[in-house]
C-alpha cells in the first residue's frame, strides 16, 4: 500500500469502523480525545522546559503566561488526557468482564462530551485570561482579583465543574453496570456484587477458612475501588468551586467579600484529603487494578495470592481517605499528631499496598515464562518500574526531617509526581491501550513495530531522565513554582529539556504509528454514529 | 547541628543506590521473564517475607531520620523549647516585612523565626549563597507559622518565599538578609 492510502485506510485497509459497536466507539472516542490532550500536555511541558532552561526563548512566553500553563498542564493531564482514556477504558472493561451491558450508553456519552468540553473551558480561559492560581487552588488565591481576572476564572472554574460532572456520571454508570439487573436477567444480588467490588470479601476471605466466591472478578473489584475516591474527589473539588464562585459572582456584582472568612489551613486540609484521593487513591487503585488484568491476560494465569490483592484494595480505601496531611507536613499550624500518624505512618502503607500490588504481578508474569517481549509486556514493566521509583520517592519526602528540605523543590515533581505520572501511569495506560488496540478496532494491525520500540525506548528513557535531572535541582534547592532568571541551575534543566524532548518524540511516534494503523478515515469514522444495535461490547462474530 | 545539606547527601546517596538496584532488578527480571527457565512457581512464605520488608522499611525509615535529622525532634517539641533570639517577619502584598535590614545571629545560637501573612499562603525560606536550601515553612494566613533553627556555623542566607502566591511572587527574595557571625 502506497504512503498515502495507508494514511487514508489505515494499515492494509483492515480498520472498518463500520463494525464497531456503539460500545466500542464510545471506548474509542474517549481515547482518541484522550491522546490530544495528552498532546497538549506534552507541548505545554516542553514550553516550560525550555522557559525553566531560559525564559527568554520559550516563544515569547511571559511570566503570567507561564504560571497559567503551570495551572492548566496537570488538570489538563489528569482530567482531559487520563481521566479521558481511563473513564472510556472502564466503561468498556467492567461491563466486557462482567458479560452484560453498560448501564446507560447516554450517561457514558454524557461523560465523554463533559470531559472533552469541560476540559476545553478551562484550559482556554487559562489560555486566554492567565488565570492562574494552580491546581493546589490555596486560599485565597484563588480569588485574588487583583491578580487574575473574575471572568477568567469563572470560566475556569465552570470547565472544572462541567469535568466533574461528567465525573459524576461515570461513578453512576460504573456501579449501577456493576449492580444491576439487565432486561430479561434473573435477578442480581446488589449489596453482595456491591461487597464483592469493594474487596470486603477478600479481607474476610482471609480470615475465613471457608473461602467465599467472588461474584466479580479482581479487575473490577479494583475499577469499583477506585471509583468511589473518583466520587469523593468529584464532591470536593466542586464544593470548592463553588465557594470560589461564590467570591466571583459577588465580585462581579462589585461586592468584594472577604476572603478571611475561610480559614486557609482548614481549607488547605479539605481541598487536599479530596485532591489526594486522586494521587494516593484512584491513581494507585486503578493502577493496581489494570497491572492485575493485564498480567493475567498477557499469561492466561490466574493472579498470584488474589484474596491478599483484593484486601489490599480494601485496605488501600483506608490509606486513601487518611493520608491526605503529608501534604501539609511544612504547615506549621497542622497539628504534630496528624503529620505523624496520616502523613508519616499512613504514608509509609501505601509503601506497603503499592509494593503488594508490584510484587504480585511480577509473580504472576514470572509464573508464565517464557513470555514473549510484546509492546503490552515491555510498557506494564515500565509501568511497574515507573511506580518503582516515584512511590519511595514520596515515602522519603513524606518525612517529617527531609519534608523540611525537600517541600516544595523540583525534587517533588521530578523523582516524585513526573515519575510516577509519566512513566508509571503513563506506561500502564500504552500497555493497555497496546492490549486493547486489536479488541477495539476489530482486528487493526499496528503500522509499524520498530517506531513501537521506539517509542517504548524514548517514553522511558525521556521520563526518567527527566524526572531524575529535575530531582538533582531540587536536591540543591531548585523550587519549583517560580522562575529563576539568572540560568542558576542551568545545567540540570536543559538535561530536562532534553530528556522532555524524548518523550515529545516518543509521542508523536506513538501518534503517527496508530494514525497510520487506523487511516484518517477511520479516526472520523470513530465519531460517526454506529450502525450496530446492539448493546453488547464487542460485535457478535468476535 | 548537622548541616541540611550532609543529610541531603546522604539521601542522594540512598537514593541514587536504590534507583541503580530497582533498575537492575527489573532488567535482569525482564531478560528471565523472556527466557525459559525453572522454578516458575513462587512459595507464599516469599510474598510474606517481602510484605514484612515493607513494613520495616516503612517504619524504620521515620524512627531513623527522627534519631539522626536534629530538627524533626526539635520542630515536634518547638513550643516546649526556648530560643535564644526571636524575629517577628509579617508577609503582606508580595513583601517581606523584617524587623530590620539584617537579621544578625551569633554562631550557635537557637533563633525561632514567628512569621505571618496579611493577605494570601507564602512560604518562608533561607538559601544558601550557592541557591541551596537551608529550610523552609508554609505561610498561613490567620495562623501562627513558627521555626525554630540553630545555626552553627559563619555564613550568610537570603530570604525567599517558597510558596507559589500568583505572578507577582516569583520577586519575593531579600539578599543575604540572614547573617550569622
Amino acid at each position: 500500500m502506497s504512503f498515502i492510502n495507508t494514511l487514508t485506510d489505515g494499515k492494509e485497509g483492515l480498520f472498518k469502523p463500520d463494525t464497531l459497536t456503539p460500545m466500542q466507539k464510545l471506548t474509542l472516542r474517549f481515547v482518541v480525545v484522550g491522546l490530544i490532550y495528552y498532546g497538549f500536555v506534552v507541548i505545554e511541558g516542553m514550553l516550560m522546559r525550555l522557559f525553566e532552561v531560559n525564559p527568554s526563548i520559550a516563544l515569547g512566553i511571559e511570566s503570567k503566561q507561564f504560571f497559567a500553563i503551570m495551572t492548566a498542564h496537570p488538570l489538563v493531564g489528569i482530567f482531559g488526557s487520563t481521566y479521558s482514556i481511563v473513564f472510556g477504558a472502564f466503561l468498556f472493561l467492567v461491563p466486557f468482564l462482567m458479560k452484560k451491558p453498560l448501564w446507560s450508553m447516554k450517561l457514558g456519552n454524557a461523560t465523554f462530551w463533559l470531559l472533552a468540553i469541560g476540559t476545553f473551558v478551562f484550559w482556554f480561559a487559562g489560555f486566554v485570561s492567565h488565570y492562574s492560581p494552580l491546581y493546589t487552588l490555596y486560599w485565597p488565591l484563588p480569588a485574588d482579583f487583583s491578580q487574575f481576572s473574575v471572568w477568567g476564572g469563572a470560566f475556569f472554574i465552570l470547565g472544572i465543574a462541567l469535568v466533574m460532572l461528567g465525573t459524576a456520571f461515570f461513578v453512576i454508570n460504573i456501579f449501577k453496570t456493576i449492580t444491576y439487573t439487565p432486561e430479561g436477567w434473573e435477578k442480581q444480588p446488589g449489596g453482595a456484587l456491591l461487597k464483592s467490588a469493594l474487596g470486603l470479601s477478600g479481607l474476610t476471605n482471609i480470615f475465613s477458612k471457608k473461602k467465599k466466591e467472588h461474584l466479580v472478578s479482581l479487575p473490577v473489584a479494583a475499577i469499583a475501588r477506585g471509583t468511589v475516591d473518583t466520587a469523593f474527589n468529584a464532591a470536593i473539588i466542586l464544593f470548592t468551586g463553588v465557594l470560589i464562585l461564590v467570591y466571583m459572582v459577588a465580585e462581579l456584582f462589585g461586592v468584594s467579600l472577604k476572603d478571611s472568612s475561610v480559614d486557609a489551613l482548614l481549607y488547605k486540609n479539605w481541598f487536599w484529603w479530596g485532591l489526594d484521593l486522586i494521587a494516593d487513591g484512584l491513581v494507585l487503585i486503578f493502577v493496581a487494578g489494570t497491572w492485575y488484568l493485564l498480567a493475567t491476560l498477557i499469561t492466561g494465569k490466574k493472579l498470584f495470592m488474589e484474596n491478599w490483592a483484593r484486601a489490599a484494595l480494601f485496605v488501600e480505601m483506608v490509606v486513601s481517605w487518611t493520608v491526605w496531611s503529608h501534604h501539609l507536613m511544612s504547615d506549621q499550624a497542622q497539628p504534630g499528631i496528624l503529620k505523624i500518624l496520616s502523613g508519616e505512618m499512613v504514608t509509609a502503607f501505601e509503601l506497603i499496598t503499592q509494593g503488594l500490588a508490584f510484587f504480585i504481578t511480577l509473580v504472576t508474569l514470572w509464573s508464565a515464562r517464557p513470555l514473549k517481549f510484546s509492546h503490552p509486556l515491555k510498557f506494564l514493566l515500565g509501568g511497574l518500574l515507573g511506580f518503582a521509583l516515584a512511590v519511595p520517592a514520596g515515602i522519603m519526602q513524606a518525612d517529617l526531617g527531609l519534608n523540611r528540605i525537600l517541600h516544595n523543590t523540583q525534587w517533588i515533581v521530578g523523582p516524585h509526581v513526573h515519575v510516577a505520572v509519566l512513566v508509571g501511569l503513563t506506561m500502564t495506560l500504552y500497555s493497555a491501550i497496546y492490549f486493547l488496540l486489536p479488541i477495539l478496532t476489530n482486528g487493526a494491525k499496528l503500522y509499524s513495530e520498530k517506531l513501537a520500540n521506539f517509542h517504548f525506548w524514548a517514553h522511558l528513557l525521556g521520563g526518567i531522565g527527566m524526572g531524575a535531572f529535575m530531582g538533582m535541582a531540587g536536591l540543591r534547592g531548585m523550587l519549583r513554582r517560580t522562575i529563576y532568571f539568572n540560568g542558576e541551575f542551568n545545567l540540570y534543566m536543559i538535561l530536562a529539556a532534553l530528556s522532555g524532548s524524548l518523550l515529545l518524540l516518543a509521542f508523536l511516534s506513538f501518534f503517527y504509528n496508530i494514525v497510520m494503523s487506523v487511516g484518517l478515515k477511520g479516526v472520523i469514522g470513530i465519531f460517526v454514529p454506529s450502525k450496530l444495535k446492539t448493546k453488547d461490547p464487542l460485535p457478535a462474530q468476535n | 547541628m548537622i548541616d541540611s545539606n550532609i543529610v541531603l547527601t546522604g539521601q542522594t546517596v540512598a537514593y541514587t543506590l536504590y534507583v541503580l538496584v530497582i533498575m537492575l532488578l527489573m532488567s535482569w527480571f525482564a531478560y528471565k521473564l523472556t527466557h525459559a527457565g525453572s522454578g516458575n512457581e513462587i512459595k507464599p512464605a516469599l510474598f510474606y517475607s517481602f510484605v514484612g520488608f515493607l513494613v520495616l522499611i516503612g517504619v524504620s525509615l521515620h524512627i531513623v531520620t527522627h534519631e539522626t535529622i536534629p530538627w524533626k525532634a526539635m520542630d515536634l517539641n518547638r513550643e516546649n523549647i526556648k530560643a535564644d533570639k526571636e524575629f517577628n517577619i509579617s508577609m503582606g502584598n508580595h513583601e517581606f516585612k523584617l524587623p530590620s535590614p539584617k537579621l544578625l545571629i551569633t554562631k550557635d545560637q537557637l533563633v525561632r523565626f514567628n512569621v505571618d501573612s496579611k493577605d494570601l499562603t507564602y512560604g518562608f525560606g533561607l538559601f544558601r549563597e550557592d541557591n541551596s536550601m537551608v529550610f523552609q515553612m508554609q505561610v498561613i494566613p490567620g495562623h501562627v507559622n513558627d521555626i525554630l533553627w540553630k545555626f552553627d556555623r559563619p555564613a550568610v542566607y537570603s530570604i525567599r518565599s517558597t510558596e507559589y502566591s500568583g505572578p507577582k511572587g516569583i520577586n519575593m527574595i531579600v539578599r543575604d538578609a540572614v547573617v550569622v557571625e
